[in-house]
């Protein structure tokens, strides 16, 4: 499958609640970020969690969150990250 | 004396887990011995593995490059033996400072840091280092001025992570053996800084 995001572009993760073996944490569904990078492709994890082949794999992002947009009573400083990989079917 | 023990009944996932062992070795699909062999291999991962490839790294400024371009085919390069490891090396600089956790469940280098800590696996530290990373630090005894930035990378997925400590000011002319003493495994975390001794 081919990789749609490129580093430096603004994504959002689905918020959506499906039920399985999820990768997305719950507490960044529905945030913005920015691609730092493209880690390859992957078996998808939903998928081989029901042994399933996990086919077609899915390209893996590592995305970067400002900590404030993610918490707004974060203390620390403004430019304080969250780095965390998410599959492409989660970004949007 | 009669041994009257500690004996407690399996928990839920003890259960589990002597089932599905035993199951494996009647049908053939594995030995008691290979899981004995597994185990201990396992269990003979240590934390030097992840420190001679951080002072590694210190002292020779091309492998460095090359570690934080391609983690894994570096650590290959000093044949070290990672199957599986896709390696993301994350440099702290004196701007920046990295921490990993898997707010999901326990992922970690393995292959480079052996088993991880309980308290890296506990409820409390994976909820706490995304949402309160500078107060958990603060836990560990380690205060980062509010001028340093932090990157907290959650490891959820394919990715396995080790942070690249700065090397410690005093110890100019030191011996890659003797930096690697200095590297423990909460340095290479991110939970702790490495100081000369």
């Amino acid at each position: 499958m081919d990789a749609r995001f490129k580093p430096g572009d603004v994504v959002r993760v689905r918020k959506a609640y499906p039920l399985g073996h999820i990768r997305t944490p719950f507490y960044i569904r529905g945030h913005r970020g920015v691609v730092e990078r493209l880690c390859g492709s992957f078996g998808n994890p939903e998928e081989l969690a029901q042994q399933r082949s996990g086919e077609p794999e899915q390209p893996l992002y590592r995305v970067r969150f400002r900590q404030k947009e993610v918490w707004p009573d974060y203390k620390g400083n403004d430019e304080d990250v969250l780095e965390i990989e998410i599959f492409q079917h989660w970004l949007e | 004396m009669k041994d009257s023990g500690n004996y407690q009944p399996y928990s839920y996932f003890q259960l589990m887990e002597v089932s599905l062992r035993e199951l494996l070795v009647e049908k053939g699909i594995v030995t008691e011995a290979q899981l004995a062999a597994t185990v201990e291999e396992v269990r003979n991962i240590t934390p030097e593995r992840g420190a001679r490839v951080v002072a590694k790294a210190w002292v020779d400024a091309a492998f460095k490059a090359r570690l934080l371009q391609d983690g894994t085919s570096a650590c290959e390069e000093l044949g070290l033996d990672i199957p599986a490891l896709r390696l993301v090396v994350v440099e702290n600089t004196p701007g920046v400072h990295n921490m990993i956790v898997c707010t999901l469940c326990s992922c970690y280098p393995r292959m480079l840091l052996g088993m991880p800590p309980e308290w890296y696996k506990s409820r409390n530290y994976r909820s706490r280092a995304v949402r309160e990373p500078r107060a958990v630090l603060s836990d560990f005894g380690l205060q980062l001025n509010m001028d340093t930035k932090i990157r907290v990378h959650d490891s959820t997925a394919d990715m396995r992570y080790l942070v690249l400590p700065m090397r410690p000011a005093g110890t100019d002319g030191w011996s890659e053996e003797r930096l690697a003493s200095v590297v423990t495994r909460d340095c290479m975390i991110g939970v702790a800084i490495p100081s000369p001794h």
